[in-house]
């Protein structure tokens, strides 16, 4: 049914509707967008007026050795922890969805816990459980390695610390998007398994893991958008160091802007990440899909 | 045979246990040493278990640091901005779901695409927006940004969409406009969705770091989570102390969490659009 009205008044109710949202959006989020383009391609200083200078931001990005040496190291960083963490994650769902009534709601409560702290308090946490002279984790370190190892220090050791301490404080949602996509698989499908005889193994094999796949590719490609724009937990952790061993894209642009007081510049290279976050992403999804569908 | 499923029922819930308990020890580990004395933290005869009740920590946190002028920050703006999120993305999503205007599939699609690009690549030009005017070290500088939250908007439409038809006209009919039949009808059929969605972001707003650190640049406008991290730089290092200040830090959410958990888990699921 068509509400019979005024077309123009109709309008009017809807645009003080959208009003609220639409200027605040086109001011701290539209304006913005065209900004850090347009900033991209001056030598403006953090605050105030640039010359126009092309493209040579992109020229210099191109051969500044450190932005290759934070693009290596947060891809050595999405290894140790897209792949892990949804691993790990998909292991702690299936045990979750094995428990039962307030047992499986009090080890899925305390699994999510870690996910809703603020990232400064993880990193508090951890630089305490890891300190060097008094950590509860050095015995665990010294039984690998020998010696206790003052972790974010060590150029060997700081990238899989910081890996170690982001899934620990990620995972919880992964699971819980996993645990979404268990209860979401029909019963009667493990059920017709069983009565055809189908093994523990077969029965995952053959049909939880084809059907859980979307949300596989979900929380990869999730957690790849949010691990290849790290900065918190580097900057809290290590503030990139030591000797450049865990220095961050995202370091980079806080560096130049807030620090060299480079606008322009950081604008060029917060502009390249993004198109990188997009071009991996979308590349990942597709491929997984593909995958999933053979 | 049911003898058999008990002990393997048995068996999976103490290995269930095990594992989160071990998951969660960092939290434990927190707690001991928060109650302790700074001496006996680093001392030799720490152990594992929980000795004494030693609030030193926690009142040294609470008199030595400026953490209760933090909390009021984090309190002020992150109640400000669930607020502002929750009614301008209601409105937005209720005027794209129901009503027809020109531009709405022009703005439903902007929606869409500002979800694609990560807030963090916008951070230098709207640092340069708030000091034009004026808003650096600021509540609104704070708030400002985080006014935008793309996907209460589509989760809302979602909701919206699915409102039965029958009863949009019987309002109509009793002679009801818009805002009538968003705050009279659309509105009180999704509390449970609006709550859910305003605990997530009124957590998501708490523990924003990335952006308060930024534009916060005096101790006394910081909020809670930027705050807490001062805290190491002025005392060196206590961790009895850090650690207090840390849980001091974490308990709002964590209550938030422990006592809307199931909202707190809807809304996480729907807003990655999956359906528990």
């Amino acid at each position: 049914m068509a509400v019979i009205r005024n077309p123009r008044k109709n309008a009017l109710i809807a645009a003080s509707l959208v009003a609220p949202f639409v200027l605040t959006f086109a001011l701290v989020f539209a304006y913005p967008t065209f900004q850090v383009i347009r900033l991209s391609f001056t030598d403006s200083p953090l605050i105030g007026d640039g010359e126009w200078i092309g493209l040579d931001n992109y020229w210099r990005l191109l051969s500044d050795r450190l932005f290759y040496t934070s693009l290596w190291n947060n891809g050595y960083f999405l290894l140790l922890t897209v792949v892990p963490t949804t691993a790990l994650a998909l292991g702690m769902a299936l045990l979750v969805n094995k428990l039962k009534g307030r047992w499986q709601a009090l080890v899925l409560a305390l699994f999510f816990l870690p996910y809703i702290l603020p990232v400064s308090v993880v990193t508090e946490i951890w630089t305490w459980m890891l300190d060097f002279q008094f950590g509860i984790l050095q015995p665990v370190i010294t039984l690998f390695n020998g010696d206790p190892v003052a972790v974010f220090r060590n150029p060997y050791w700081v990238m899989p610390m910081i890996a170690l301490v982001t899934v620990w404080w990620v995972n919880g949602f992964n699971v819980l998007l996993f645990i979404a996509g268990l209860r979401n698989i029909p019963r009667d499908l493990y059920e017709a398994a069983a009565l055809d005889g189908a093994t523990a193994r077969q029965r995952f094999l053959r049909v939880t893991w084809p059907l859980l796949w979307p949300i596989t590719v979900l929380v990869l490609t999730l957690q790849l958008i949010l691990q290849l724009k790290i900065f918190d937990q580097v900057y809290l952790l290590s503030q990139g160091g030591p000797f450049n061993t865990s220095y961050v894209p995202l370091l980079l642009v806080y560096r130049e802007a807030f620090q060299l007081n480079e606008g322009g510049y950081a604008s060029a290279i917060a502009l390249v990440i993004f198109v990188i976050i997009l071009v991996v992403s979308v590349l990942q999804f597709q491929l997984l899909r593909i995958v999933g569908r053979r | 045979m049911r003898g058999a499923r008990k002990v393997e029922n048995l068996v999976l819930t103490v290995c269930g246990l095990t594992a989160a308990l071990v998951w969660i020890f960092p939290i434990y580990w927190a707690v001991v040493t928060s109650l302790r004395s700074e001496s006996h933290v680093v001392s030799d005869d720490a152990g594992l278990l929980p000795d004494g009740f030693n609030l030193t920590a926690f009142t040294d946190a609470l008199f030595n640091t400026q953490i209760v002028r933090w909390y009021f920050n984090s309190i002020g703006t992150a109640l400000i901005i669930t607020i502002g999120v929750i009614v301008s993305c209601m409105m937005c999503a209720y005027a794209i779901s129901q009503m027809r205007f020109p531009g709405r599939r022009l703005l439903y699609g902007i929606v869409l695409a500002s979800f694609m690009i990560p807030a963090q690549a916008l951070v230098v030009s709207q640092f340069i927006l708030m000091s034009d005017l004026g808003l650096v070290n600021s509540w609104a500088g704070i708030i400002l940004p985080q006014l935008i939250v793309p996907i209460v908007i589509i989760v809302y439409k979602q909701f919206f969409d699915a409102v039965p038809k029958e009863m949009r006209e019987a309002v109509i009919l009793d002679g009801g406009g818009e805002y009538v039949l968003l705050f009279k009808l659309y509105l009180p059929l999704n509390w449970g969705i609006t709550t859910a969605l305003a605990i997530i972001t009124f957590i998501g707003a708490w523990n924003a770091f990335f952006w308060p650190f930024l534009v916060t640049t005096t101790e006394d406008m910081m909020t809670i989570p930027v705050g807490i991290t001062q805290v190491n730089d002025v005392f060196g290092v206590a961790y009895a102390r850090l650690m207090a200040v840390a849980l001091l830090a974490a308990m709002p959410v964590a209550l938030a969490y422990l006592i809307f958990q199931r909202r707190v888990t809807e809304a996480v699921m729907i807003s990655s659009g999956v359906k528990g």
